[in-house]
């Protein structure tokens, strides 16, 4: 090996190093000022079991807790968002009674992302069904399409929402399992409000999960399964 | 050729002033520099605000300095709390002055969220 050669390979080694040097810090730099932006995971699928057996007939707190989380009005009305309700339900035979909430079931196959001509339905990687409010044109076929009449429309201008949940008149809305809280790590308003710990949230996928261990041992169902929409929302004792 | 041009610059430059003087006072409330310089963020703010609501959205990625939350958290102003309630609010003021009509507001908060707490504690 000639000495030029022996230089030139000192001299890139040298410089390498150096750049190394001077680019790392101002790497570390855009990582800590950004903080965490991790995107949604597929490997995540979000999803709740809901013991009826605990969810007291009566009790609203979970319903409260989304209008006060979302800042819905917590009217009624045909033309008000609901995106929980109660309801009570009775067996005419036998007499037997229930009281369950329900909403948005996050399905695996969504009819309303199936119909939604503009893609502002759609369902995020970890398994939430979401309306992006910025494709959202108000045609309403999604809430035609779903079976659990589980979306709203906004008929009326708003004022002064939550500045973590953007809502507005013209677009549909529905339960979004609080994605902004499940970004900040949090579970969502309603099985956190509910006293009975009747809502239980977590990760369907992951084995360890205190959810998935409870569907594997007790029996569970999903409504209108005969659709075979693989709702991520579970029922139990129904 | 030579006169031209000066006929020119003595044109332009009383033009410049004055789209200066009629720009308008804006209401900064906080003010202060979080993403970028201020002139590359009148030219270019929409496009990274429509960037990032498609990030965040549809890929939950969420930046917290890229936030449009967070722009309102230091531009509202100090007075209401708001960045689009008055002829020189933040965003309302200059967006007035340059006829494009933004619709942001319909569906987020105009407001800091501590204004709102404040309110629903009242």
């Amino acid at each position: 090996m000639s000495e030029i050669d022996t230089q030139r390979r000192q001299f890139l080694k040298t410089s390498a190093g150096a750049a190394a040097i001077a680019i790392a810090p101002g790497m570390m730099l855009i990582q800590t000022a950004h903080g965490d932006t991790q995107a949604a995971s597929s490997k995540v699928r979000w999803g709740m079991l809901i013991d009826t057996a605990q969810c007291k007939e009566g009790c609203n707190d979970c319903v409260s807790a989304c209008n006060k989380e979302n800042g819905l009005s917590g009217k009624t009305g045909p033309t008000d968002s609901q995106w929980i309700r109660k309801i009570e339900i009775k067996d005419i035979s036998s007499g037997r009674g229930l009281s369950l909430p329900m909403m948005c079931q996050h399905c695996e196959h969504p009819p309303c992302v199936d119909v939604c001509p503009t893609n502002a339905s759609f369902k995020r990687a970890d398994g939430i069904v979401l309306v992006d409010r910025h494709r959202c044109i108000g045609c309403r076929y999604c809430m035609m399409a779903c079976p659990y009449k589980a979306r709203s429309f906004v008929h009326e201008p708003l004022q002064d929402q939550n500045p973590d949940v953007p809502r507005g008149k013209g677009t549909v809305e529905a339960c979004s399992l609080c994605v902004h809280r499940i970004d900040k790590g949090q579970i969502p308003a309603c099985a956190e409000a509910c006293q009975n710990k009747a809502i239980l949230f977590g990760d369907l996928n992951d084995a360890n999960s205190e959810i998935a261990k409870k569907i594997r041992s007790v029996a569970s169902v999903q409504i209108r399964a005969d659709l075979q929409l693989n709702t991520g929302v579970r029922y139990q004792g129904l | 050729m030579r006169l031209l041009v000066s006929l020119l610059l003595c044109l332009c430059i009383p033009l410049a002033w004055a789209a200066e003087a009629n720009a308008p006072k804006l209401d900064i409330g906080k003010g202060g520099q979080c993403v970028k310089d201020t002139q590359w963020m009148r030219k270019n703010h929409m496009h990274m605000l429509r960037h990032q609501r498609e990030e965040t959205v549809r890929k939950g990625i969420r930046v917290e300095q890229d936030a449009l939350k967070n722009c309102v958290e230091c531009h509202a102003s100090l007075q209401d709390d708001s960045v689009v309630a008055r002829e020189d609010s933040f965003c309302s003021g200059c967006h007035r002055y340059a006829a494009v009509k933004i619709d942001c507001f319909e569906c987020h908060a105009s407001k800091r969220k501590q204004a709102l707490a404040n309110k629903e504690a009242k």
